[in-house]
């Protein structure tokens, strides 16, 4: 089973496109998308425009692949889980963001484990086609880098009295 | 001598998706604390159940009047909560948040997403001046900004 997200905001037409033309041609088989409120309805694959929180962490839950834009929030929710993810980066030139922040975001997470990056359809599609092999993170983690935690409880713990009165 | 019993309050202030997620890996930092959670989503409520919740519309630099209206809504959360450290993940939600935590004298960190890896975002540029610190997740986009780096998220 796949599960496809664009986030909350923007539609992107060109992963739901490929993920709706490989599943026509039955090249990859149960897949579910959410394609954002204006999304492009696909044909062959069953869709929801947004989901609620509680909906998407069962989908997460239930699939066997992510296939995702590159934004953050699903990034993590799938290294939370321990389930592979390919993203494909979301392009200014085609209007799917103000900016090409995501293009940044593929670069520097594509050496991660359970991270696959597509830059484009072509290599979408064939990620796609080669879905058994895809690996996943070895561990599931739930929270940020230990040393982060630590500098915001210092953060939140030190130097209360002197800040107040500066 | 006052506050010898009673718990730090925390003002955990995020935008929606990513920036989100992001606050709820930081949730151990906050053990200690007193928390209220600001976001989006109303649904998020169920991510952080049993803990003070609100949910505020989602601004953004196109929308005027959605942006005021957000930034009205967090003026009036950080009064009555009246929080002793405001926390933030991003984005226009933080910067307000940080800029009426410093108006009733809280102390205020705003932590970059780590979406920002080669330059930091507008709201933490815009905030920097402001709040008590800035982090970025990425070491080279921290030292080109001039603002710390502790890790990151991931």
């Amino acid at each position: 089973m796949i599960f496809a997200t664009v986030g909350t905001q923007l539609p992107f037409d060109r992963l739901v496109e490929t993920l709706d033309k490989l599943h026509k041609n039955q090249s990859i088989n149960k897949c579910f998308a959410q394609i954002g409120p204006q999304g492009k309805r696909p044909e062959s694959i069953d869709f929801s425009a947004t989901l609620t929180p509680l909906q998407f962490a069962k989908h997460i839950a239930d699939c066997k692949v992510i296939v995702s834009h590159a934004g953050m929030g699903t990034i993590l929710t799938a290294m939370r889980y321990g389930k592979p993810i390919i993203i494909m980066p979301r392009l200014a030139k085609y209007g799917e963001h103000r900016n090409d922040h995501q293009l940044a975001t593929v670069a520097n997470l594509r050496d991660r484990a359970g991270i696959h990056v597509a830059q484009d359809e072509t290599s979408l599609m064939e990620k796609l086609l080669h879905i058994s092999s895809l690996k996943a993170s070895r561990c599931a983690s739930s929270c940020a880098e230990p040393k982060l935690i630590s500098a915001i409880s210092n953060f939140i713990n030190k130097d209360e009295q002197e800040l107040e009165y500066v | 001598m006052m506050n010898i019993d009673k718990k730090t309050k925390v003002l955990a202030v995020a935008s929606g998706g990513g920036h989100w997620v992001q606050m709820l890996r930081l949730r151990p930092a906050f053990r200690d604390c007193d928390v209220t959670y600001v976001t989006v989503n109303p649904g998020s409520k169920s991510d952080v159940n049993g803990c003070k919740f609100y949910s505020v519309t989602d601004g953004n630099r196109d929308t005027k009047f959605t942006l005021i209206m957000m930034a009205l809504k967090l003026l009036y959360i950080t009064l009555i909560t009246r929080p002793n450290v405001v926390i933030s993940t991003g984005a226009a939600h933080g910067y307000f948040a940080c800029r009426f935590g410093k108006l009733i004298g809280a102390k205020t960190l705003f932590i970059d997403s780590v979406a920002n890896a080669e330059e930091m975002s507008l709201s933490a540029k815009l905030v920097s001046s402001h709040a008590n610190k800035v982090f970025s997740q990425w070491p080279k986009v921290a030292r080109k900004a001039g603002v710390e780096f502790h890790g990151s998220v991931l």
